[in-house]
């Protein structure tokens, strides 16, 4: 059934169809809205889950170790400070290996203080274990919100999901979505059935501790259950294809790298607009691709060095600076091409930042560099819109 | 791994006093069992014998039994 | 009074003497073993569950240093979703309770979870070496606070934590000492039987902190209620329902008895100081009604 509704409900009618046990609230702009949505649902009985407005977002993730170390499927949504203030127990439950899904509307990082859109908060915190999947539009998010939790709760994976879609762009966008049918997604995403939990009958001890010799082994289990959600994406995806009808690509997806010259490599809702400018410059006889990158975490290696293997240069356009460095998606980027082959120059691109707008000017002026590129990059990372005359 | 399985370590190797109890003297009061922070002053055949397996030689049990009934020496090892 | 099988084991790592185990074994006891033990970092934490081992025979989680209120909230989110009949207990010390936690546990007690929340005060961060926490009474020597040329310790008052939970309206709030079992055993059965969160603030020796022999842990933690230092009562409802009766010894008989104090009697200022502590022990006895008649 195709609405017209806020992004945010989108995603709080998605999150009902996975019938959580447990949803835990706390507000922050831009995702209130989708616990706001869901505590409605709650109180018209349309979403039986225990329903708990908490004193922070630390607590409103910690409420969902307890509720994950019990066995049941437990949800929360977040966004910058939010995310930030959670990060210790960001750690805790990717370590505890613990399928909880969160929706992060990819928020700005204070100071500056800054309630719009941009993907510092969730880039920033790469290293912590979670599986991290982007979504281009309203419509991804709410299909990505079942694929997280499948993959989840996979026994060879048990590893946290964050869902990110951009705060306001997609959080408070009202676009047409098909609604997903509650039966359907029963029969994608069969219940959590935990292997381990706190249960008097068989007592079991979580969360000891571990000296040093026994605490690289974790990290190396870890890492290796996201090598192998590399390989569970990708059909996780195509399964749901064939029940809802809709794909989005699995690790990554490709607009226009038949014959493009150089590529653009983005995450997020900007993929929406450099599809448009990218038919621009592609009428005007510049041949430049896109590269989505939907799994970030896991970093998609292989398939990265697959698809831009032909081009002869790479722009990344991305929503985050690693302040002192560059980007982290741009910095990744390179880290997968360098043992190869492959000397493609990479240009990296600073855009979006605290909510400014990413025109289709803006992305020609990219893709126009990224072909000039292919010569020897210029510059090899730069802001693009900058407003130099308020420096 | 499991449940209790602290129990593998053997504790009683960090102590340098054992007790010995005068069971003579025991009024059976139970507050040595109570108090032991290793639990292991467990009733056995009516008398309370400290299992020095675990027994970390801290002397409370000494201290508190009001038959004095307790005594802690240097244990020859 | 004790169980034959005791539902935390021997093996564990905490020190010879050390008060919290008892505190622990004793609190289980009264449970039994229909509980799930929440517990944050801290001495019990990392003595009780050194990976692969664990002295826990009840199901136990450790998640962070400052969210074990939060994290039992989701735990009993869940056993009350399922109709379950156990029990969440919170077993903390006071760094986490008074200070990192507060937030957490805040929230926690506004909510009303039916959770059962130990607090073994030990009266300093413990585990990281003997710090100050907002647990730590007046002029007492840690080792962020210390006994100095200028200074006599802890400059602060001890936070009154059972006043802030009886303010979020927790139904039933006692204090309670190692060194009477029979009274912290009826209490932990109070609690486990209330439909609703408690708060028990057990008074638990530290050796290494507090600096006295192994032995006399116990001691310590009678001569500090029998002092009126430590206070043992019961709040239920928001009022002051029942109180521990003591003949009051003098302060003197507590100080004199562990290392952390001791400074007091060689400094200058000292005199003055014992006084002060002596005249929070007399306001004790006034405001609870402690003296027996």
């Amino acid at each position: 059934m195709m609405k017209v509704v806020e992004g945010s409900y989108a995603i709080a009618q998605a999150v009902k169809c996975c019938d959580p046990d447990i949803v835990s609230a706390y507000p922050i702009t831009p995702q209130t809205h989708i616990v706001e949505d869901l505590s409605k649902m709650v109180a018209d009985g349309e979403l039986k889950a225990e329903f708990l407005t908490v004193d922070s977002e630390f607590t409103a993730l910690s409420v969902l170790v307890g509720s994950s170390a019990m066995g049941a499927r437990s949800y929360s949504s977040t966004t910058s400070q939010g995310l930030a203030l959670m990060y210790e127990v960001l750690y805790n439950v990717s370590g505890l290996r613990m399928p909880i899904v969160m929706t992060v509307a990819n928020r700005a990082m204070g100071a500056p203080l800054n309630i719009w859109n941009d993907q510092q908060d969730a880039v920033g915190a790469r290293d912590c274990g979670w599986i991290q999947l982007y979504a281009e539009n309203v419509q991804e998010a709410m299909d990505l919100t079942p694929q997280a939790y499948k993959l989840a709760e996979d026994p060879d994976i048990l590893t946290p999901v964050m869902v990110c879609m951009d705060g306001f762009i997609l959080t408070h966008v009202y676009e047409p979505v098909e609604f997903l049918d509650h039966d359907k997604v029963k029969q994608f995403l069969p219940p959590f059935k935990p292997k381990v939990t706190l249960d008097p009958a068989h007592p079991v001890t979580i969360g000891a501790f571990a000296d040093p010799s026994y605490f690289t082994e974790y990290r190396y289990l870890q890492q290796e259950a996201q090598k192998k959600a590399l390989g569970k994406i990708g059909p996780i995806a195509k399964e749901f294809n064939e029940i809802f009808g809709r794909y989005y690509g699995g690790l990554i997806d490709t607009y226009r790298m038949d014959g493009a010259d150089a590529a653009i490599v983005t995450m997020g809702s900007v993929v929406g607009t450099i599809k448009d400018a990218l038919d621009e410059m592609w009428a005007e006889g510049k041949k430049v691709g896109l590269v989505k990158v939907r799994s970030y975490r896991p970093f998609p290696v292989k398939a990265l060095r697959d698809a831009l293997k032909d081009v002869s240069s790479i722009a990344v356009i991305e929503k985050d600076v690693s302040i002192g460095n560059e980007a982290g998606l741009t910095t990744d980027l390179k880290s997968a091409f360098y043992n190869t082959g492959m000397k493609t120059p990479i240009i990296g691109f600073a855009a979006g930042l605290g909510g400014r707008d990413i025109t289709i000017q803006d992305i020609k002026r990219a893709g126009t560099k990224a072909l000039a590129a292919a010569r020897g990059p210029e510059e090899e990372f730069e802001f693009l819109t900058l407003r130099k005359e308020i420096l | 791994m499991g449940p209790g399985s602290t129990q593998v370590t053997k504790t009683g190797a960090w102590r340098t006093f054992v007790p010995v109890v005068d069971q003579k003297r025991c009024s059976k009061c139970s507050l040595c069992e109570i108090y032991c922070p290793e639990g292991c002053i467990r009733r056995v055949e009516g008398m309370f014998i400290p299992d020095l397996d675990y027994c970390k030689g801290c002397s409370i049990c000494a201290h508190e039994c009001p038959r004095k009934a307790i005594t802690m020496i240097l244990e020859e090892k | 009074m004790i169980q034959e099988q005791p539902l935390f084991a021997p093996g564990h790592r905490a020190c010879a003497g050390c008060s919290m185990p008892t505190v622990v074994r004793l609190v289980l006891d009264a449970t039994g073993p229909n509980v799930i033990v929440v517990s944050p970092t801290g001495c019990l934490e990392v003595t009780s569950t050194p990976f692969p081992e664990s002295a826990w025979k009840v199901p136990w989680l450790h998640s962070l240093f400052e969210n074990a209120s939060a994290v039992a909230s989701g735990v009993e989110a869940i056993l009350k979703r399922r109709c379950q009949d156990t029990k969440v207990v919170v077993i903390g010390g006071d760094g986490s309770t008074f200070d990192i936690g507060m937030g957490s546990n805040s929230g926690m007690f506004e909510r009303g979870h039916d959770i059962m929340y130990v607090c073994y005060d030990n009266e300093a961060y413990m585990n990281t070496g003997v710090q100050r926490s907002g647990s730590t009474p007046f002029c007492v020597h840690t080792t962020t606070t210390p006994s100095g040329k200028q200074s006599l310790g802890n400059p602060k008052p001890k936070k009154d934590m059972p006043a802030i939970a009886v303010a979020h309206r927790v139904p039933y709030v006692a204090t309670a000492s190692v060194a009477f079992p029979v009274d912290l055993r009826r209490k932990v059965k109070r609690a486990a039987e209330l439909r609703g969160t408690s708060y028990l603030q057990i008074n638990a020796p530290c050796i290494t902190g507090w600096t006295f022999d192994s032995g006399a842990t116990i001691e310590l933690s009678r001569l500090a209620v029998e002092t009126g230092i430590y206070p043992l009562f019961e709040f239920v409802n928001g009022k002051l329902a029942d109180v521990k009766k003591i003949r009051p010894r003098p302060i003197t008989d507590y100080l004199n008895a562990q290392g952390r104090y001791k400074h007091l009697f060689k400094a200058p200022g000292g005199k003055e100081a014992i006084a002060a502590i002596q005249a929070i022990a007399d306001e004790n006895i006034a405001k609870f009604g402690l003296a027996q008649e």
